[in-house]
């Protein structure tokens, strides 16, 4: 167990940005808090990563293991199973962990077309079409990368998960509460939430926390946020800017509704909601007015991509996780 | 053959690993540096909108996920061939101005820097920012975290959030600034010119006034001809967010400067079946494997590129530490990659020069940050400096803005070739047969990429400023000889 008598830390990146360790080391003076009450065993981006010591730790003796990135390689998905084996708590950390991010778009797509549209491009020169390959004969030896996977999984796809929290990434607010109550729970102050949480965010949605205001939601038509005027003070849906926030978790103070922009549903699916792009796609249908098939049909043309649109952070993780491309392919 | 593999991170830390093969006298036969990982942006970007580019390829590094919001949002306003407001380009640019402030100060302080600072072969467990702290002193640890917030809330206060900003669309932005927040920059941007004087004077005192640390910077070990590459404005002054990117050849001469639609014509990629990041360089050149020289197509794309690229620095105290480094280091162009870390100092000052320059600019807190764009949209190319290197987004769409092809060179994707020679170089300077390799020399050979401030996928940042490294040796069959281990 622990050499000082502190309960242990570790924090890992799959597939991921390093956007969540910038918003965990945005919580300036509360990481003294975790220096405090954890000692830190693994944590790449803060600290030296000793694997082989993580592996030759007792099964468990991580207390909490706050795990970002999607499970892109077969690299990814051995350290997940490790992070596992080793911690009693493990936290899908951000989007890419919870439902797969930005990156889990690639499941619309085969490998092949994936890797041409890399190696294929137009400022390749490879006439040859060379593709990287997990192991290459170099003339001096043999040398490996990652096996790349034909689609892209979320944390729990992969291993059981205790705790989820959401967010691209989890706003430094957040993630600062989220370590108050750990601390409070050591000093017996506190109880852990039931497994299978989500953390670190609101119950309700974006539009909750969202200033703006709002009226009846009836639009004739969608339009694109560089197509118009914004008005500063009214909801964003009202004035036919296609904004996730109805179907989106609280827990960023509707941050870019208050900027401008449009919530594009980073913080995943509002509680008890099963299918995201479900929800959401629901939510558009009420707020269009018209009865009318046709109309109706031309206001949808309004939203130019409707898969990207309903499932931008989400597709991993939603009932559908893969396009029909990608699942052939597997 | 014997093998070492070096893998910053440890093994299984999936962002870079680099293997040295030894020939049967114990010198270095060969060096690869490996990138293993690859998320597939360029696919997935098609069918999607041209005004998500912003916000999609934000996430392809949270670390400067302002660089990418930038580049595409200038590929959008390309795209729609909308030329967006003034006061929405002097916002943008200050918004660039304040996350490069904060970008730099955390390469010195915490990556670079301890380097110089400790000394190379100062013991590890010094050589990291605390040691910076204990050496320097106790307050400078406290205005390093004050430069970060500062830079963070520019970026914010613009940007709409401090990590992944949202604020950026086709033709301008959703959003400007109040004349309170305004005010608040401007003292932040007056701050931040004292705090890069500082580091500035503190790099002369340290680093200048050392003589191991002078022949170390012009030693051999660190030399490498070849091109520079950088973002030039009109007077040919570094520039980071707009203007044309100048091509200067080893020898200093200006080969041309391209404009970013023309990109395709200057730059091509190269690939090798054992890493998942191409090697871009200059195609009127060619290919011609790991090599400098003036007939090898490598260029480099960093802090000291840029200012080989240019004619100077548009603000007057980064032109003073300019014709300063010049005249130390011998004219131009420089290719001692060390001098990265000075050049990287000069271009904090700009940055913090350019906040103010910026934040008190008469327009800055106009209103016409948009301008709605009202041509169909077809095809756009977007050019800024990222920290790390010259950063292209290219994009084709259909008549509705949906984007059919996406094409990205990314900032230190430029210089994947410079830095896979630099290592080389270095490993085979300092690993000789029957030679022990020691800790000192392994952070020797990191240096040597750690000049460049290497960000694939964004993860081999280490905040202690010391990359752990593992050292694995191999006899021919395989078996284990020796582990090294550098550790924080």
């Amino acid at each position: 167990m622990s050499t000082n008598g502190k309960p242990k830390f570790a924090m890992y990146w799959a597939a991921s940005c390093g956007g969540c360790e910038i918003a965990v080391l945005n919580i300036h003076e509360k990481i003294l808090d975790v220096d405090a009450n954890f000692e830190v065993v693994f944590w790449p981006v803060a600290m030296d990563a000793k694997y082989k010591d993580v592996e030759a730790m007792e099964d468990g003796s991580i207390l909490l293991t706050l795990f970002n990135g999607g499970i892109r390689n077969d690299e990814n998905e051995e350290i997940a199973h490790l992070l596992r084996r080793k911690s009693k708590i493990l936290v899908a950390f951000g989007s890419c962990a919870n439902e797969g991010c930005i990156p889990g778009l690639a499941n619309f797509s085969r490998p092949s077309d994936i890797f041409d549209a890399a190696y294929a491009s137009i400022t390749t020169d490879n006439p040859e079409g060379i593709r990287p390959q997990p192991s290459y004969a170099v003339p001096e030896g043999e040398i490996h990368i990652p096996k790349f996977y034909p689609v892209l999984r979320t944390l729990d796809q992969v291993v059981p998960v205790d705790y989820y929290m959401p967010g691209c990434p989890p706003e430094s607010h957040q993630i600062a509460a989220v370590i108050d109550l750990v601390v409070q729970v050591l000093q017996g102050k506190a109880t852990l939430p039931p497994p299978g949480s989500t953390i670190g965010a609101g119950g309700s949605t974006v539009c909750d926390d969202c200033p703006r205001t709002r009226n009846v939601k009836t639009i004739k038509k969608f339009v694109r946020i560089q197509d118009i005027v914004v008005d500063p003070n009214l909801c964003l849906l009202e004035q036919g800017v296609p904004c996730n926030g109805i179907a989106t978790r609280s827990g960023c103070n509707a941050l870019c509704p208050k900027a401008g922009a449009q919530c594009i549903g980073c913080y995943g699916p509002a509680e008890g909601v099963l299918d995201y792009g479900a929800r959401l796609i629901t939510a558009f249908g009420s707020v269009i007015d018209s009865k009318d098939p046709e109309e109706i049909e031309r206001i949808l043309d309004g939203i130019p991509d409707p898969a990207g649109q309903f499932y931008r952070f989400n597709l991993a993780a939603s009932l559908l996780r893969a396009g029909k491309a990608s699942w052939e392919s597997n | 053959m014997q093998r070492l593999s070096i893998d910053p991170i440890t093994r299984l830390e999936g962002h870079g690993k680099i293997e040295i093969f030894l020939n049967e006298d114990g010198n270095v036969a060969n060096t690869y540096f490996q990138i293993p990982e690859l998320r597939g942006f360029e696919r997935f970007c098609v069918g999607r909108p041209v005004e998500e580019m912003p916000l999609l390829t934000n996430r392809i590094c949270g670390v400067c996920p302002e660089a990418h919001h930038m580049a595409a949002a200038k590929a959008a306003d390309a795209v729609y061939h909308v030329d967006p407001p003034r006061p929405a380009k002097l916002l943008r640019e200050l918004l660039y101005s304040g996350f490069y402030f904060t970008d730099h100060t955390t390469h010195f302080y915490a990556l670079g820097g301890p380097d110089f600072v400790m000394g190379p072969d100062a013991p590890v467990a010094e050589r990291n920012i605390l040691g910076v702290i204990h050496k320097v002193g106790l307050e400078i640890g406290g205005k390093v975290i004050q430069a970060r917030k500062y830079g963070h809330t520019i970026v914010e206060y613009i940007g709409g959030r401090k990590v992944h900003p949202c604020t950026s669309i086709p033709g301008g932005l959703t959003k400007g600034i109040t004349e309170e927040q305004r005010q608040e920059i401007e003292k932040m941007g007056h701050w931040a010119i004292e705090f890069a004087q500082f580091t500035l004077n503190l790099f002369n005192e340290i680093v200048l006034g050392n003589k191991a640390y002078v022949d170390l910077i012009l030693g051999d070990i660190y030399t490498h001809r070849t091109y520079s590459i950088g973002l030039v404005d009109e007077n040919n002054k570094v520039n980071f967010y707009d203007g044309n990117v100048s091509v200067v050849s080893p020898d200093g001469e200006r080969i041309g400067k391209y404009a970013p639609s023309e990109y395709t014509d200057w730059i091509a990629e190269h690939v090798e079946p054992w890493t998942y990041l191409k090697f871009p360089y200059l195609k009127k050149v060619g290919w011609k494997g790991f090599v400098d020289g003036k007939d090898s197509g490598v260029y480099f794309a960093t802090p000291l590129s840029r200012l080989n690229a240019a004619d100077g620095m548009a603000t007057p105290r980064a032109q003073e530490e300019y014709e300063k480094f010049y005249s130390v280091l011998g004219g131009k162009p420089v290719h001692q990659r060390l001098a990265i870390h000075w050049a990287r100092l000069i271009e904090l000052l700009y940055a913090a020069e350019r906040i103010v320059e910026l934040a008190t600019d008469p327009e800055i807190t106009s209103d016409n940050f948009h301008k709605i764009p009202t041509e169909t949209p077809t095809e756009g190319v977007g050019i800024v400096e990222a920290p790390r290197g010259t950063l292209t987004h290219h994009y084709k769409t259909d008549e509705r803005g949906v984007v059919t092809m996406a094409n990205l060179i990314v900032g230190t994707t430029n210089n994947y070739a410079p830095i896979s020679m630099s290592i080389n170089k270095a490993a085979t300077s300092l690993i000789k047969g029957g030679t022990v390799v020691t800790e000192p020399m392994l952070n020797m050979v990191e240096m040597a990429f750690r000049a460049y401030d290497p960000c694939f996928g964004c993860a081999t940042h280490s905040l202690p400023g010391q990359m752990p490294l593992e050292v694995t040796i191999r006899d021919a069959d395989g078996n284990l000889v020796e582990v090294l281990k550098q550790y924080c």
